[in-house]
């Protein structure tokens, strides 16, 4: 397990991730900064953005401090020079989950959150272009929440004769 | 009189609400954000936030000098339903916007109502150019989850496929690029060689394509008798063929001037838009995740991690042409080393009794019907895992809350990711060059709408 670069912000709680060198679970206000220190730390790459819907597991094990909202954004960051990955997993909120867009250190985060903005409905602050990416532009709902009845809405098909 | 909702040839408004996908498309430069056209001139290095103005890039293009027009998204060079937005003036391209989402087909949604033995029918189609290596990283994360060790055997042959697979990719590549160049001999050759693999995949697995070979657990049958023959076969007739190519396009100066120096990138821009694979490595980055991240027993055998310099169409082109040669070194290796034993784990919690068992044994029969109906259970919590797809770094999210079913599945796809390269690859080229572009980049629709 690595340590947290000198730059992070103070109080992020971190622990064993499978598969990963450091699990780290920032709040909403650290993400940014926390993702900002592991960049300037070697840190090249944002491999990953992608949101779960927690609905039906509030109660889930999470180590001691974080609070557990029902949506979680869940980055992932790799080095190339130490050959090292570090997830992120950030509360995201109940009702209205947002956090900071990374656009502004990883430009290719832009297609990853616009997809977890469009599936999952996180927002995310200061994206450049957040509009859905993979449903049509008028589709009702974030499919991938778990209150979304699959099957619930016929699938939408332009000039489809509709429901009878 | 007229229902106000029918379209008529006076109320032209009605026909674009009908036809328009709103915001998802390429806007107006005066009705584009700074950041968001700076992304779309390809300004990669010079987001640092609010320091791009409109004005500032092109400054004296005004909206109706330029002409937006949509490529796509059925258009034979797309590979797939792509739809790009170029703005052109005239020949040049000054922007670019990908608008994906033709083929979603929610399969991550889907993915949470499979069992986790259906989920492997299930990601083998995201990526239907490398279904082998798909389902290895769906099957690695649950094998991760699950903590369960697969057998050496199974692990050779993992990788055996999943390089013959690898070959098969690029072959397709080749031929797809060929193709787009105007060399349709290439586009005959190509897929002709990849017919061979597709062939010892039919034997092997029963299926050319979207096999569900490599299960969680190992693989779902052993290789079918004499298969060293075949694939040897295999071997010593694609490598000869790849010097063919070499003459029929590495030198010719056709397909030269439309690849070489056409369409450059720099490392930190390749870093900075999160791209993985022959597009990463053309740039010089050595950053192969089957090398630098071993996995299975790469760390056990021979290859050259193939990089580039310049980071253009034409390095892009040779690093995957040389992956074809390296690939075929991986694979004799893997005849020469291949171990005995299981192909499959034979832990009967993930691996269904062999067929002559469930006559005799009451609890093979017990554990064969759970299986098939239930599935097996996975330890809750969650894993991230990568392998390298002919594409990049493709990477599988599971959370699992205990239950037969993954909670949630996500697939970092790495078309997806390097799709967003286009904008800074195409910006300045002229209208041909686009074709080149896209088909550098091999994005595979399947895998970026999921």
């Amino acid at each position: 397990m690595i340590a947290l670069p000198p730059t992070a912000p103070p109080g992020v709680i971190t622990s064993d991730g499978l598969a990963t060198d450091l699990l780290c679970f920032p709040t909403r206000e650290q993400y940014f900064a926390l993702v900002e220190s592991f960049k300037n730390d070697g840190f090249e790459m944002c491999v990953d953005v992608c949101a779960v819907d927690y609905l039906e597991h509030a109660e889930r094990a999470l180590p001691d401090g974080v609070v557990a909202t029902r949506f979680e954004v869940v980055t992932n960051l790799l080095s190339l020079s130490k050959r090292l990955r570090v997830r992120i997993r950030v509360q995201a909120g109940t009702d209205e989950p947002e956090v900071d867009s990374l656009f502004g250190l990883y430009p290719g985060t832009e297609a990853l959150e616009r997809e977890a903005f469009d599936l999952m409905g996180v927002l995310f602050t200061n994206h450049p272009d957040l509009t859905r990416i993979l449903m049509p532009e008028e589709w009702e709902g974030h499919p991938l929440r778990k209150d979304y009845g699959s099957g619930r809405v016929p699938v939408q098909f332009k000039e489809s004769p509709g429901p009878r | 009189m007229t229902d106000p909702t029918i379209r008529t040839a006076d109320r032209p408004d009605l026909l674009t609400a009908e036809t328009s996908e709103g915001a998802q498309e390429l806007q107006l430069r005066s009705e584009t954000s700074a950041n968001e056209l700076g992304r779309e001139v390809g300004a990669v290095l010079r987001l640092d936030g609010l320091t791009l103005d409109p004005e500032s890039v092109d400054f004296d293009r005004k909206d109706d000098e330029t002409m937006i027009i949509n490529m796509g998204p059925s258009h034979p060079s797309t590979h797939g339903v792509l739809r790009l937005m170029l703005e052109l003036d005239g020949e040049f391209v000054l922007r670019t916007k990908p608008v994906i989402g033709y083929l979603h087909t929610g399969m991550e949604k889907t993915g949470e109502e499979l069992s986790y033995v259906q989920g492997a029918t299930n990601v083998t189609r995201m990526d239907y150019l490398s279904p082998v290596i798909n389902e290895l990283g769906y099957s690695m994360a649950v094998e991760k989850l699950l903590g369960i060790e697969v057998p050496a055997r199974a692990v050779w042959i993992r990788m055996l496929m999943s390089e013959l697979n690898r070959i098969s990719s690029h072959l397709v590549w080749m031929a797809t690029n060929g193709m787009d160049l105007g060399a349709s001999s290439m586009m005959i050759y190509g897929l002709r060689e990849r017919e061979l693999i597709l062939a010892f995949f039919e034997k092997t697995a029963g299926l050319r394509m979207n096999l569900n070979y490599v299960r969680p657990g190992g693989v779902a049958a052993d290789l079918p008798d004499g298969w060293q023959d075949d694939v040897l076969v295999i071997c010593d007739t694609i490598f000869a063929r790849t010097f063919e190519y070499d003459e029929l396009l590495t030198g010719q100066p056709i397909f030269r001037q439309r690849m070489v120096g056409v369409a450059p990138m720099t490392a930190e821009e390749a870093l900075a838009l999160g791209v993985t694979g022959p597009l990463l490595r053309s740039t010089g980055v050595p950053w192969d995740l089957r090398r630098t991240m071993p996995y299975l027993a790469y760390d056990e055998v021979d290859f050259d991690v193939i990089v580039g310099t310049y980071g253009d169409n034409f390095d892009r082109y040779a690093i995957r042409l040389n992956e074809i040669r390296e690939s075929i070194r991986i694979v004799r290796q893997c005849i020469e080393k291949m171990p005995a034993g299981d192909y499959r784990s034979q832990d009967p919690k993930v691996t269904p009794p062999p067929r002559a068992r469930i006559g005799e044994s009451m609890e093979a029969l017990i554990h064969h019907f759970k299986l098939f109906t239930e599935g097996f259970h996975v330890p809750a919590g969650e894993v991230y895992s990568a392998v390298e797809s002919p594409r990049g770094e493709l990477g599988c999210y599971l959370v699992s809350d205990g239950g037969p079913k993954p909670y949630r599945i996500h697939v970092r796809a790495p078309s997806f990711v390097n799709l967003q390269a286009v904008s800074l690859l195409m910006r300045g080229g002229s209208m041909s060059d686009t074709i080149t572009v896209i088909s550098t980049i091999d994005p595979i629709m399947g895998e970026v709408d999921r």
